[in-house]
């Protein structure tokens, strides 16, 4: 039978019921994705929206990552509830002063905003299928048309209309779903680790920076499996996309370190002991160091020494794996380093992580994996390339 | 609302006969309606989530205002209050779960920091030999001890609490006679409730698969009892009434001293009042 909770070691001193972490590894996982939902997002608009023809060949792509990130990022919530089947209470019957309430609605509003875009990009491509295909995958396109065969000039300009409105919509709406996330975490005043107003747009950023740096992994990868040149100007202007925000990332979360070491208050002994001690590995050396540091400056070096060709597409794609890395130990090192250190201010937690149970590091494997196992097949399905064949917006 | 929903309603009528452009309208405008919805719901006042009173035979919760007093010194550390509560409310008996527990503070001579442990300090349970029973060990008879006192803890009941706020259900919420309660029937268990309080007074209890913590006993004020742990505190260290009854032993309690809360920034406005607690207890 599985234990029924795990007691946490702890130092100084915590109040007893907290040596039983409340928030597990799942709970990290679940920013993480949303992050990465609103990050892609983020990329699709820069071509849906601003126009940047530069980023045509992964504007599609972009949008499919989105949709596939956002259909598993409820998953990591639902395993950690005690009471599974009563998840969709908080939409049936929510209790609006808390800000959790508002996620089923959020990531509802989303999931439609991402299928109903996906759909408009993809209906030619639907179209195609369902007259040519027969069979099992004929029916499946043929339902998917939802009995619309108009591909004539004047149902393509509705259609993109539709597609820059909902992008559109979808900006604020998919920051708004992140910066949400960082607002459950900065609202709460009971640990001062969380509680910052800066919470939400650090999110933000790490989410926009997590995005870019997937689509850019993603990208280089499905050009390598597809045996076809990498758009140097596409890989350029990611590059530049990645550096950028990195910039606005890092310093809104140096400020916010710096504004809780400066404010000081009660309970900053204990803090500065987590940061000095505990910390020193997760934080200072993966997060910092490798994950952040190293890929800047990385980044920094090819784009004032304008490197070209190949030389920019490894070093990016190597500084992007390592900003997935960076950003995943950052949600780590906000979600489990908060519950690290005791609301007393008197004492440090450790959390343990098990490896084979329903809040585990195997489960967090699968979900971060999920993501991408849907993606592999949804570009079977929906070809987001340029070459494909689908006719372009 | 309603208006709106017969718009709805003739728009889906209307949508048998229209295309699938019409229908994408309609989705934008079924959207929208929705968000009016949503706003409507967020301006309705809090307490419509508490409009059922319990069905308690002879309990009137309007004509109550429950409050809990600690005198901590008098508390001798016996820690009867922690068994009473655990046995009365079906607390799991390891040492990591606590509806009520009590802090041991204890500064050595010489020394400027203090000592705090409880009952899950590694050598407290040793000292208890075995779950459900509680015992601080007797660790400081070798020492020199400058000042030690005992601090009982519990849920405080907030008059704003902040666990309350961030449930998104609506499963835990403030009774007009003062407690705060969980109903765990709706609990979904994400212990949102348990991040938010500030006093760690919530745990998740895995063998209901919901968040559980100190009720005042409810099941026992409501019939004119005293909570457990009051019941059996035998310095009379905790002090429970109403205080709508001048005359009750709460009501004196807080006449006669000067009380102080816990966290009194935080905002929650607590209702466990103290006296006699030291700079450290937080």
């Amino acid at each position: 039978m599985e234990t029924l909770f795990h007691a946490a070691p702890f130092t100084g001193y915590v109040y007893p019921n907290e040596t039983v972490i409340p928030w597990t590894v799942l709970i990290a996982i679940y920013p993480y994705l949303t992050g990465l939902v609103a990050g892609a997002f983020t990329m699709s608009s820069l071509y849906q929206v601003f126009g940047m023809e530069r980023f045509k060949p992964v504007a599609h792509f972009a949008m499919l990552t989105s949709l596939c990130c956002m259909l598993i990022v409820p998953l990591p919530l639902l395993l950690h509830l005690g009471q599974p089947t009563r998840a969709l209470n908080p939409v049936i019957t929510p209790h609006i002063t808390s800000a959790f309430a508002i996620f089923g609605y959020a990531a509802g509003f989303y999931v439609i905003l991402l299928l109903l875009e996906n759909w408009f990009v993809f209906r030619p491509h639907i179209v195609a299928q369902a007259k040519q295909r027969k069979g099992p995958l004929g029916w499946f396109y043929r339902i998917l048309t939802l009995g619309s065969y108009d591909l004539s000039e004047k149902a393509m300009h509705y259609d993109r209309k539709w597609i820059f409105a909902l992008a559109i919509v979808g900006i604020p709406g998919a920051h708004g779903l992140h910066g949400y996330v960082g607002f459950v975490f900065g609202s709460l005043k009971s640990r001062e680790w969380w509680s910052s107003d800066l919470m939400p747009p650090i999110f933000l950023f790490s989410a926009i920076i997590s995005g870019v740096a997937l689509l850019i992994v993603l990208y280089a990868a499905s050009c390598r499996l597809r045996k076809i040149p990498v758009d140097q100007d596409c890989m350029k202007g990611m590059t530049y996309t990645l550096w950028g925000f990195m910039m606005f990332a890092l310093l809104l979360e140096a400020v916010e370190f710096a504004s809780l070491v400066y404010r000081g208050r009660e309970g900053i002994e204990v803090i500065l002991e987590y940061v000095a001690g505990p910390l020193i590995v997760p934080f200072w050396i993966i997060q910092i160091g490798i994950c952040s540091v190293i890929p800047v400056s990385w980044l920094t070096f090819m784009i004032w020494k304008g490197v070209k060709g190949n030389a920019l597409i490894s070093g990016t794609v190597l500084s992007a794996l390592l900003v997935l890395v960076g950003v995943l130990m950052m949600r780590w090192n906000v979600v489990i380093g908060g519950q690290e250190i005791a609301k007393t201010g008197k004492g440090l937690l450790t959390y343990h992580m098990p490896f084979f149970e329903r809040e585990s590091a195997v489960t967090a494997a699968i979900l971060l994996i999920a993501p991408f196992v849907l993606l592999s097949v949804a570009v079977k399905l929906f070809p987001p390339w340029e070459d494909s064949g689908v006719q372009r917006d | 609302m309603t208006q709106e929903g017969i718009a709805v309603e003739d728009k889906a009528t209307e949508l048998e006969e229209a295309g699938r452009r019409d229908f994408m309208r309609l989705f934008g405008g079924v959207l929208g309606g929705g968000g009016i919805a949503l706003v409507a719901a967020a301006l309705l006042p809090e307490a419509a989530a508490v409009a059922d009173k319990p069905d308690i035979p002879g309990y009137d919760w309007n004509k109550h205002h429950w409050s809990f007093g600690v005198d901590a010194t008098k508390c001798i550390g016996c820690l009867r209050c922690v068994e009473a509560c655990k046995v009365e409310n079906n607390v799991p008996k390891d040492p990591h779960h606590f509806r009520t527990w009590v802090e041991r503070y204890v500064t050595l001579e010489g020394e400027e920091k203090t000592h705090i442990d409880s009952q899950h300090d590694p050598v407290n349970i040793e000292a208890a030999g075995a779950d459900g029973k509680y015992r601080f060990a007797n660790r400081y008879k070798d020492a020199k001890v400058d000042k030690a006192f005992f601090v009982p803890k519990l849920c405080n009941h907030c008059t704003h609490p902040a666990c309350v706020q961030v449930c998104p259900v609506g499963a835990t919420y403030k009774t007009e006679d003062g407690a705060v309660l969980i109903d765990h029937t709706m609990c979904i268990g994400c212990q949102y409730c348990v991040q938010a309080c500030p006093y760690g007074a919530r745990f998740f209890n895995e063998e209901i698969q919901a968040t559980d913590k100190c009720t005042w006993c409810y099941h026992r004020i409501t019939k004119g009892l005293n909570p457990a742990c009051v019941e059996v505190c035998p310095v009379s260290a905790r002090v429970f009434g109403d205080r709508n009854d001048k005359q009750s032993p709460i009501s004196i309690f807080l006449r006669n001293n000067r009380v102080t809360v816990l966290r009194p920034e935080s905002g929650n406005a607590p209702n466990v009042f103290y006296v006699g607690i030291d700079k450290e207890v937080s």
